[in-house]
């Protein structure tokens, strides 16, 4: 077995064992989700036109939840020092720790939307957008948290700080894939214009995301 | 084969922790870091593996792998074990191996030689720290490194462990490898030369 797929095989085990907090962005995504006709109140019509951004805020807050933990765990256990001494360049090794992270975090969130879409009175079609904005869109989310969870690998109460960092960065993605949405079901831009700069978006993170994290692990240890 | 550091000097926290060391280790020799709390012990092996920068000086390997760095030829057994508490023995073993080396690793003849075989299957949690300690070392005998650099490897272990390690240790040092280990104590290994650190105090 080569290295990098150790490396995504054991981020994956870890995550979905006991104590491993794959399930936990799911549940806060589910909290948030629901609590919000109860605070807005029984106005379906409402809810329906809320419907994408309260999902998109929901996924944006979850995805963050168990991002402190990406490269601190390791830090913690020693686990970084060997990671760094390894033959693979620490860039790939950033990347597919973050796409395992995306795929035990990011994905579920993914999965979970249309049912949660289902309680916000959202029409299929609005369902059908936010589901493949999300698909689209949570990976960049995953990415350029890694910068974040890179910077504050060595703080002991990084995981308040993080968010601070990590939120402005984000706010594109949270407009675009809120914009996309949005206009597949009321319009008046086609879908694709602000769905096709979500896409750029998200591939820019995926370039950028691991080459910054990896530049702040490498500092952060001295 | 030879380790050779030239002219080393490292600052931590505007503090100059060593400057002008200067160190050469050969293909079957042991180097013992030797020195008070906080004279760079720790310092010089971190910076050897990479995971420190110089602030003067260089670390070369002659003879080594030229394709490889230094800290690419070294195993590093720092003061954490670097063990996930819910994989089992031998998932942690597996994941280090794979990772450090290329090769196909001996997992079952590494665990035999620290006596852990019997509780391969059990998660890491339930180790004791002797145990964890254990596990790590399997590490370097999982995965050939010509380098051992050795943090007060000795710690956690009881005396039977410790002569299993100094075992392994002069197995090694007879295979052509190389040791440079942090220490306080005696490591139970013949002919092992010492390096002073931190005579100014």
């Amino acid at each position: 077995m080569s290295a990098l797929s150790a490396l995504l095989v054991r981020d994956v085990r870890i995550a979905l064992r006991v104590g491993g907090g794959a399930m936990m962005g799911v549940l806060f995504f589910l909290t948030v989700v629901t609590l919000m006709p109860f605070a807005l109140g029984p106005d379906l019509a409402l809810l329906r036109r809320l419907g994408p951004a309260i999902l998109w805020i929901g996924a944006l807050l979850a995805s963050l939840l168990a991002l402190d933990r990406l490269f601190s765990a390791d830090h913690d256990d020693g686990s970084l020092d060997l990671l760094l001494m390894g033959r693979v360049p620490i860039e790939l090794a950033v990347a597919v720790k973050g796409l395992a992270h995306w795929l035990t975090t990011g994905l579920p969130l993914v999965v979970a939307a249309p049912i949660l879409g289902l309680f916000l009175n959202l029409e299929p079609k609005a369902i059908a957008a936010v589901v493949l904005t999300l698909l689209v869109g949570t990976p960049a989310l995953t990415f350029i948290g890694l910068v974040g969870a890179g910077l504050t690998v060595a703080l002991r109460r990084g995981g308040l700080l993080l968010p601070v960092l990590v939120l402005p960065l984000t706010v594109p993605v949270l407009i675009f894939g809120v914009a996309a949405s949005n206009a597949a079901v009321v319009g008046p831009v086609p879908f694709g214009t602000p769905f096709t700069i979500l896409c750029a978006l998200t591939l820019m993170s995926l370039v950028i995301g691991p080459f910054a994290a990896g530049a702040t692990l490498r500092h952060g240890l001295e | 084969m030879e380790l050779i550091g030239k002219e080393l000097a490292c600052t931590r926290g505007q503090r100059e922790v060593f400057s002008g060391l200067d160190f050469r280790v050969a293909a079957g020799e042991a180097l013992l870091l030797v020195g008070h709390n906080g004279a760079g012990k720790s310092t010089l092996l971190r910076l050897i593996a990479g995971l420190l920068r110089a602030s003067a000086g260089t670390v070369s390997l002659d003879g080594g792998d030229p394709e490889l760095s230094v800290p690419e030829q070294a195993h590093y057994l720092g003061h954490q074990d670097a063990l996930k508490p819910s994989l089992t023995v031998t998932e942690n073993l597996r994941f280090w191996a794979s990772w450090l080396g290329d090769e196909a690793p001996a997992l079952d003849a590494a665990l035999e030689a620290v006596a852990l075989a019997e509780i391969a299957d059990l998660p890491a949690a339930y180790l004791s720290a002797g145990q964890r300690r254990r596990l790590s070392i399997a590490r370097l005998v999982a995965i050939r490194r010509p380098v051992w650099l050795l943090d007060e490897p000795t710690s956690a272990l009881d005396v039977a462990s410790q002569g299993r390690l100094a075992e392994l240790m002069a197995a090694h040092l007879a295979s052509g490898g190389l040791i440079l280990a942090a220490t306080h104590g005696p490591l139970g290994l013949e002919s092992a030369r010492e390096l002073r650190l931190g005579g100014r105090t």
